[in-house]
């Protein structure tokens, strides 16, 4: 006897495209080529998340790198905010050195409470994405439209009251969304977010929200917390990975795009940091990477669409 | 299979190093083989008891966009290295993606890959359906393939490796020649299947969890380069004892993991490693299980 109903081995959703209307198919080796500025075949798009966990998680989920032990989880409440203390100032200090701009994710909280940090990541000239109220701001089908809607338009709007700017950027905490929030995403003004990892160039919904992928594989928390692997093994990875897309942009005769996400608590540590640097010093000196802000490569994308 | 008993009773024990010598064409010692995954996964398929498909509600956006990687970018990043060193695929297919993406198996087919079945969806599981249940997927999968590809289906993969007590019977019953769902041995071996109206043969073909590439990726947290050098050393030990009686190496894949553009460039070396030594016969899946049955 069947304990699962008819239903279970029924289909109604196949079809040709996707089983939902999210956005359409398209194979990214058969589009029009896109051509970045300075024809260089890969935009390097860094992207760093600037997260404050509160000591007392709540939310329809715990975001990765939430508290962990029993109240008062003092072990992580201050490795993470590590991350917003000394592994981002190392950061930005490695930008400037290279001479190179990125996106800065940031939660409202982090905008409110670490003002000498907004100051310095906007006078540099980089980028800021709003990435939810704080880590407790995560967002899943069970939270409901109209809370959705509430925590977005905070974020949006503490954000913008604490740095000037309303960022066209939106980042969710683990790239977890609802079925709502695209459509929340794009009633708040924004023009991107950067959650759906399918693709490997800006792609648009098709309720005119553009999608950045920001890939988690090629992330620092895959690579190094998820994975375990040690920051050469990233570093390996990542030369890897441009080594690869350069090769594949000069075949297609169409850019190609290197997403790389930070986390100041992983990345930032002082045995890691040097990883990184290498990095920036030797793409740097590679005459095929556009060093770009996501809003940059999205405007550029944009552009040809 | 035995329902219930602590013994399944699949196959006879058969000590590896004192069987009937197997002979590969061309005096080759390891028949390697390349098992892309062709898979849909449904962003919000009903739910069944024993297992959920996702960590989130729908939409689980990165276990979704992450597996559509594959339609979108990686299928074709994959197949082109594959074919530049002249490694058919043969495909554990969704057979759904026939509907959902008809390009990417199209692509798949006009490669001269052959396909098997992994079910409708990655996201339904097969525990506790009927046999109508049952019989109804196999004759879809059948049906679909042979639509879409021309191509009869001779093997079977259980969608998310999951399965019913009467799978094998069921499939040998339909005429199919090989499983891929049993890790038992390094050589293709006889299973045992009672199906209905008598007869019927069925091969299990070495796959392989162990160098699976989300095993690789996800289980032993290697890198792309680290994995690499893992199928260049199981290809070199498969291939020296296929010296003594024919071994099979599988390469089980998802595009959405091994088209990383961090992973993609190791495996090609990989790839172009042993297809370079001499001693593999780079075929499909029937093709082996053919010439291993002929020799029974």
């Amino acid at each position: 006897m069947s304990t699962l109903p008819d239903s279970y081995t029924q289909y109604p959703n196949r079809r040709e495209g996707y089983d939902h209307g999210l956005y359409e198919w398209s194979n990214i080796h058969n589009r029009k080529p896109i051509k970045w500025p300075g024809e260089k075949p890969i935009a390097v798009w860094l992207c760093v998340s600037l997260e404050w966990f509160p000591i007392t998680p709540s939310g329809p989920f715990k975001a990765p790198g939430h508290m962990v032990t029993p109240y008062p989880d003092y072990r992580h409440y201050t490795s993470r905010d590590y991350g917003n203390r000394v592994g981002v100032w190392r950061m930005l200090d490695a930008f400037a050195d290279a001479g190179v701009k990125a996106s800065f994710a940031a939660n409202a909280a982090i905008a409110e409470r670490y003002p000498e940090l907004i100051e310095a990541i906007q006078s540099a000239g980089h980028e800021i994405i709003a990435h939810s109220t704080d880590m407790n701001g995560t967002i899943d089908a069970t939270l409901g439209e109209e809370t959705e809607r509430a925590l977005v338009a905070d974020a949006m709007h503490r954000m913008e009251a604490a740095t000037g700017v309303r960022p066209k950027g939106w980042l969710s905490i683990a790239r977890q969304q609802s079925f709502h929030t695209l459509d929340i995403l794009k009633d708040e003004g924004l023009t991107y977010c950067c959650d759906w990892v399918n693709d490997e160039l800006p792609y648009r919904f098709n309720n005119g929200l553009i999608d950045l992928p920001l890939n988690h594989e090629l992330s620092d928390r895959t690579i190094i917390t998820v994975q375990q692997k040690s920051a050469d093994s990233w570093l390996e990875s990542m030369h890897d990975a441009a080594d690869w897309l350069t090769k594949e942009a000069a075949g297609a005769g169409s850019g190609r795009m290197l997403p790389i996400h930070l986390t100041p608590y992983i990345m930032g540590l002082p045995y890691r940091i040097g990883a990184l640097e290498a990095l920036l010093s030797n793409f740097a000196k590679r005459d095929e990477v556009w060093f770009a802000r996501g809003d940059e490569i999205v405007a550029a994308w944009e552009d040809q669409e | 299979m035995r329902e219930g008993a602590p013994d399944p009773e699949l196959y006879e024990y058969h000590p590896y190093t004192s069987r009937p010598k197997i002979t590969w064409p061309g005096g080759k010692t390891c028949a390697v083989w390349v098992a892309p995954n062709l898979e849909y996964y449904e962003i919000d398929p009903p739910i069944h008891p024993k297992r959920s498909p996702w960590p989130h509600p729908a939409p689980s956006v990165v276990g979704y966009s992450h597996r559509d990687h594959s339609n979108r970018v990686s299928h074709w990043r994959m197949a082109e290295v594959m074919s530049r060193h002249g490694f058919p695929g043969s495909v554990s297919l969704s057979v759904a993606l026939c509907q959902h993406h008809p390009e990417v198996v199209a692509d798949a087919n006009a490669r001269g890959w052959e396909f098997f079945s992994h079910g409708i969806y990655n996201t339904r599981y097969s525990y506790d359906i009927t046999e109508a249940q049952e019989r109804a997927i196999i004759e879809d999968s059948i049906r679909t393939v042979e639509d879409a590809t021309g191509q009869r289906i001779r093997g079977w993969l259980a969608p998310a490796l999951t399965h019913t007590p009467r799978t094998l019977d069921l499939i040998a019953e339909y005429g199919m020649d090989y499983t891929c769902d049993l890790y038992h041995d390094d050589q293709v071996q006889d299973v045992k299947v009672n199906p209905k109206g008598g007869g019927g043969q069925l091969a299990s073909i070495p796959y392989s969890l162990e160098v699976n590439d989300h095993y690789g990726f996800f289980v032993y947290n290697m890198s792309g380069r680290e994995y690499a050098d893992t199928l260049v050393r199981q290809y070199e030990r498969l291939a020296a004892e296929g010296e003594n009686s024919g071994t099979v190496m599988c390469i089980p894949l998802h595009a959405y993991l091994i088209g990383q553009p961090h992973r993609i460039g190791p495996f090609e070396e990989a790839l172009e490693h042993i297809a370079k030594d001499g001693r593999a016969w780079i075929a499909r899946a029937g093709e082996i299980v053919d010439s291993w049955r002929a020799q029974q």
